[in-house]
């Protein structure tokens, strides 16, 4: 049995003008467990905890029930009065006879015998309260940026800067990413490449930072401050240390026809290549699935020409695992694949193209150098038609339901471009809405109608249909001045919509990161927390979140670094004790309760038990990592035996307190 | 039927596939069919049956079968493979350690229904197509089969199989079941009616705990109502509240697991149709958050550890048609 | 005119600790009536109320049983009361499957600024389960007097 001391705060007049605290006080004195009752004017006064700490050290009491204000106001006050005289701060309850009871009800007598009934559910629960500790978890000061565009580059930049030491993993040859393809940025139009390219070699050369390319990550274990990664270095069969990157082995290999994923497949490269001259870090790769000597041992050429002798044709798949204290998703996005839209006959002509394939023509180190030239025939074009949300705000279930936001601003900035070097062009936009919230966005679209003359018309495309004397047919329909368009182009681009990337969900899946149904990671707080997960010690940056902008990106990815340091910063981490914990010896290991945490925070062990009969027997159970459980209590819910309990709000002491409640 | 699935027992357990089979045996009723483990060929040959009486799901009796050393066979109708792959999505036993034979089932009979047609001193079953002709001490009867079927097995939601290593006789269908023709007909009620059917039912209850032991999803190592910890344990009905507080309790922990076996109906003494509890969340479930069979694939998701945004609110409660 | 003895029904609310039990406190705060009948329970989270609460509440002579949580989308947890959710809606209807009245039992959610609403939805609820009276078909009489 408890030794549990009552009292009940006046509150000045708040409390005690509407409830009788003498009552309150004298009635609950009668309580089973209760040694001392008191009330005083103000508890939370020095003179109101001191007279609690005084009862504490005479009457040796073991718990603790405060009749005052909302413990979402002072419990954090009572808890450190009583842990200052040796008592474990859970060993208190507060009743909320202020904004639940005083405050709303005007009868003294109700008001009093709520007071009384709300006393006695608290010192119901206080029975049953154990002591709790709070846990300390250790943490690892290096971070994991997962994804290396332009949000992975800035967040280990930031992260770097405050000292603390972080990879990158970037799945592809070079960090870089889509930004590293983009021609120009809306809306101040200055070239992409000049302002990611200075932060890659910034990345490189950091000592704080290490970046492994064609990298991916094959297990994540652990939780906030302490996990371990699995990462998987894929064999380039070429030794990093030893490339120049001068360059050589990709003009000599024989294998030319190569589709060159960095120009989106509109020319070719090597077997052997260099992603693009700017590629950090600039190191030759070669790609298993077109090289000769790997495929069937015939050739050898990029062996031959390197004169510092990287190549190496044996190389394995490299695995290295290391600990970190924070994760950082930047995994971002891709264009959706357009086959289901064949309405607008992108794969029956070339010369329909994506934005994206647009960027690369447009871009000086493009397939074209700069020069927009059609990809069928290499002429210039002259008629340009821009389809606007092609496969986004889609409920159809072809594309995405959602807003892919960036493709009203580029569309804008593709169509400002081309009319400005080729005014002799014809530019069509036919788009739903035009959404351009942002900075100087508004005006930069304004600018392409009014100065630059571009043809911006409400309606959807219905039909692009490429003729034999290479013309697009174009079929749309003019919802303003409510006509059907058929318009001859040379060129089609559609904004396609864009997605996470694919590697995203299994990516979440080791994670433990929660992901909506388009796959976009989930921030913690939508409005609050938008830079973490909901499981502890992940954080999200740039599109893997929601689409997004490059501003947007870099002020997430800035972001979700101070998120990083604020975390790095810490030696220790205190756990809230209110944790899951499952008891063994009920536990089916059934993983209900797995499936309904949002933390990743239970997982399952074999263990060895003894029988009554004296056999053992290896039973799946249950365990709750107390540093990952936040204490929402959906597993104890979920968990058919009952097996499953949280502390702090046991289902012994919540009972205990409908039973003290519904008393007569 | 049983002739070739005693012979494929003999095999198995001759290649030491398998080193026991666990099947059915008559009690001392020839319809008290009890769950028994067969370890030798004559064991089997002496007391293995399947008749149209062996309504008892196997499944569950997997779990503590597994905990032994080597593999052991199990034969499973189609109702059965259900419970068993939900038993696997709940990982309560080793798949490896079990070799299940998938066999037909047209629909199974009991004593008590077939004493219902005025029959006494029963000492066989035979079954020929859809004729089951019952054979006593005074005479041999038969029956057109759906006579003699239990309710559930008239409202048979599935002749399919959805786990097996093999399988003896042809698959089925998933069928289109008439099976909550009755809930639809209780929610009709009004609420007073509804209140004067449960109680007369569930007032009946004499808390055996007949329907829990049998159910494969009441697997739990410890019951909640066997565990004083939980605060709702209890061992007698001993007042109307707790008849339906231990009801209620039980299909709701049950409720996205139970695969509508019909166990529990089955094996109640006091006749009470607790089907209709599991089928009103399993109705309730297929209606508001779509069609989900527990069991029929391993790994499912169930719908009470699912959500999506757009979910019913509970006032729809209030809302329904019906009274 | 106050009647003598008149029937107060007991309710039990369960509230999530970071919506509707801060929408308890705002109420309070703003001085907004509702009647002392209501008794509030502070758990974590709305998905931490396991249907054996409710009938706990019931047995021991509660009339009316109400749990408020975060709005759907708003989970402090992200995901709570999306399960506690569907968990209340079945047992609700279970509930009325049985016949017992389903106006005892009900589920709303109030956010932390929704002071009024918790106001109202207790003035609500309290008048619903007092025109009903006293819960007799899911009462456990050794509980009572």
């Amino acid at each position: 049995m408890q030794k549990i001391g009552v009292f009940v705060c006046w509150c000045g007049s708040n409390i005690a003008g509407t409830v009788d605290v003498q009552a309150v006080s004298d009635a609950l004195a009668k309580e089973p467990g209760v040694v001392y009752s008191t009330n005083y004017q103000y508890m939370c006064s020095e003179a109101g905890q001191n007279l609690i700490k005084d009862a504490i050290k005479e009457y040796g009491l073991t718990g603790v029930v405060i009749c005052s204000c909302s413990p979402r106001m002072h419990e954090a006050t009572f808890r450190k009065a009583v842990a200052s005289v040796g008592l474990n701060p859970y060993m208190l309850e507060v009743a909320n006879v202020r904004e639940q009871c005083s405050w709303i009800h005007k009868d003294k007598a109700v008001a009093t015998e709520k007071a009384i009934i709300l006393g006695r559910a608290a010192i119901a629960k206080v029975q049953l309260n154990a002591p709790l500790q709070a846990g300390e978890s250790p943490v690892v000061k290096r971070a994991l940026v997962i994804g290396g565009g332009i949000a992975g580059i800035q967040t280990a930049l930031d992260i770097a800067e405050a000292g603390f030491d972080v990879d990158i993993v970037e799945k592809t040859p070079t960090i870089g990413g889509k930004m590293a393809q983009i021609d120009k940025t809306f809306p101040t139009l200055d070239c992409a490449s000049c302002i990611v390219t200075p932060k890659m070699v910034d990345c490189s050369q950091n000592e704080k930072i290490h970046i492994y390319s064609y990298s991916e990550v094959e297990d994540v274990k652990g939780f906030v401050g302490n996990f371990t990664v699995k990462i998987k270095k894929k064999a380039r069969y070429v030794d990093e240390n030893k490339c120049t990157g001068c360059g050589d082995c990709t003009t000599k290999c024989p294998m030319k026809n190569v589709p060159n994923e960095f120009n989106l497949g509109l020319d070719n490269r090597r077997a052997i290549y260099i992603p693009f001259a700017q590629a950090v870090p600039k190191v030759a790769t070669i790609d298993p699935n077109y090289c000769n000597m790997l495929k069937n041992g015939k050739c050898g050429v990029c062996a031959k020409v390197c004169s510092a002798g990287a190549i190496d044709y044996k190389q394995q798949d490299q695995f290295i695992e290391e600990k970190y204290g924070a994760i950082v998703v930047a995994t971002g996005y891709n264009p959706i694949k357009l086959d289901k839209f064949e309405e607008f006959g992108y794969a029956l002509s070339k010369d329909v193209v994506t934005s994206l394939e647009l960027e690369r023509l447009m871009n000086a180190a493009g397939p074209t150098g700069g020069t927009l030239l059609r990809p069928s025939d290499g002429k210039h074009p002259h008629t340009i038609v821009f389809v606007q949300c092609v496969g986004s705000r889609d409920t159809s279930g072809c594309g995405k339901p959602y807003c892919s936001k960036i493709c009203c601003m580029y569309t804008a900035k593709h169509a400002m471009l081309i009319r400005e070097k080729y005014p002799d062009t014809d530019v069509y936009v036919f788009y739903i809405d035009v959404r351009t919230p942002g900075k100087n966005f508004d005006e930069f679209y304004r600018r392409a109608v009014e100065q630059y003359g571009v043809h911006y018309i409400k309606g959807m495309v219905g039909k692009v249909a490429p003729r034999a004397d290479g013309k697009l047919m174009v079929q749309a329909s003019d919802l303003l001045a409510n006509e059907q368009l058929h318009i001859e182009a040379d060129l089609v681009v559609l904004a396609a919509a864009i997605e996470p990337d694919k590697s995203a969900r299994h990516l979440a899946t080791m994670l433990t990161a929660s992901m909506d149904t388009n796959d976009f990671f989930t921030e913690a707080h939508p409005k609050l927390r938008p830079v973490e997960s909901p499981t502890a010690g992940i954080f999200l940056s740039g599109v893997c979140q929601g689409p997004k902008d490059i501003p947007e990106t870099v002020s997430q990815a800035s972001a979700a670094a101070a998120k990083v340091i604020g975390l790095l910063v810490k030696d220790k981490l205190t756990t809230n004790p209110c944790v899951a914990h499952s008891n063994e010896l009920m536990c089916n290991g059934c993983s209900t309760c797995e499936r309904v945490c949002p933390y990743g925070a239970i997982t399952y062990i074999e263990k060895e038990f003894r029988m009554p009969d004296r056999t053992t027997q290896v039973r799946r159970v249950a365990s709750v990592n107390p540093a990952v459980c936040q204490g929402c209590g959906a597993c104890t819910v979920a968990c058919p035996s009952g097996a499953m309990d949280l502390n702090g709000f046991s289902n012994s002491q919540i009972m205990a307190e409908v039973d003290a409640i519904c008393q007569k | 039927m049983q002739g070739m699935m005693i012979a494929r027992a003999k095999e198995l357990l001759q290649d030491g596939t398998v080193n026991r089979v666990l099947g059915w045996q008559a009690g001392e009723f020839v319809y008290d069919i009890t769950p028994a483990v067969f370890e030798t060929a004559e064991e089997l040959d002496g007391k293995f049956v399947y008749n149209a009486f062996c309504g008892n799901n196997l499944s569950k009796y997997l779990i503590k079968e597994t905990k032994k050393d080597g593999k052991v066979l199990v034969f499973l109708k189609p109702c059965d493979t259900y419970s068993f792959n939900q038993l696997l999505t709940e990982h309560r036993f080793d798949r490896e350690k079990v070799y299940a034979i998938g066999i037909p089932c047209d629909g199974k009979t009991s004593g008590e229904m077939v004493k219902s047609k005025g029959l006494s001193g029963i000492t066989g079953i035979d079954e020929d197509g859809d004729t089951l002709t019952v054979h006593t001490i005074y005479e041999d009867k038969s029956f057109n089969r759906d006579e003699l079927l239990e309710e559930r097995c008239r409202s048979c939601k599935s002749k399919k199989h959805v786990a097996y290593d093999e399988l003896i006789g042809e698959d089925g269908e998933v069928l289109d079941s008439n099976r909550f023709d009755m809930v639809a007909k209780l929610e009709a009620m009004t609420p007073d009616e509804r209140f004067a059917f449960w109680r007369s039912q569930l007032s009946k209850c004499i808390r055996c705990n007949a329907c829990r032991n049998v159910c494969p999803a009441c697997s739990c190592e410890k019951c909640v109502f066997d565990n004083p910890e939980s605060g709702i344990a209890q061992k007698a009905a001993a007042d109307s509240f707790e008849e339906n507080m231990f009801h209620i309790i039980r299909a709701f922990h049950v409720a996205g697991r139970c695969t509508d076996c019909g166990e529990c109906s089955r094996v109640c003494p006091q006749n009470i149709p607790l089907h209709l509890l599991n089928r009103k969340f399993i109705k309730d479930i297929d209606e508001l958050y779509g069609d989900y069979q527990a069991g029929a694939e391993v790994g499912s998701r169930a719908p009470l550890v699912n959500y999506t945004e757009g979910d019913v609110e509970p006032s729809i409660v209030y809302h329904r048609e019906g009274k | 005119m106050p009647e003598v003895n008149a029937y107060k029904p007991k309710i039990v609310a369960f509230c999530c600790n970071w919506c509707s039990y801060a929408g308890a406190d705002l109420a309070g705060t703003n001085r907004l009536n509702y009647p002392a009948d209501v008794k509030i329970i502070r758990v974590p989270c709305s998905c931490r109320v396991n249907p054996m609460f409710i009938l706990r509440a019931f047995q021991r002579g509660a009339d009316g049983v109400i749990l408020c949580g975060c709005h759907p989308g708003d989970c402090h947890y992200t995901t709570g009361n999306y399960y506690a959710r569907r968990r209340m809606t079945l047992l609700f209807s279970m509930l009325d499957y049985l016949g017992i009245e389903k106006e005892r039992t009900r589920v709303e959610w109030v956010s932390a600024a929704e002071g009024a609403k918790f106001a109202q939805t207790m003035n609500d609820f309290v008048s619903t389960v007092a025109a009903l009276g006293e819960n007799k078909r899911l009462e456990d009489l050794r509980c009572k007097e």
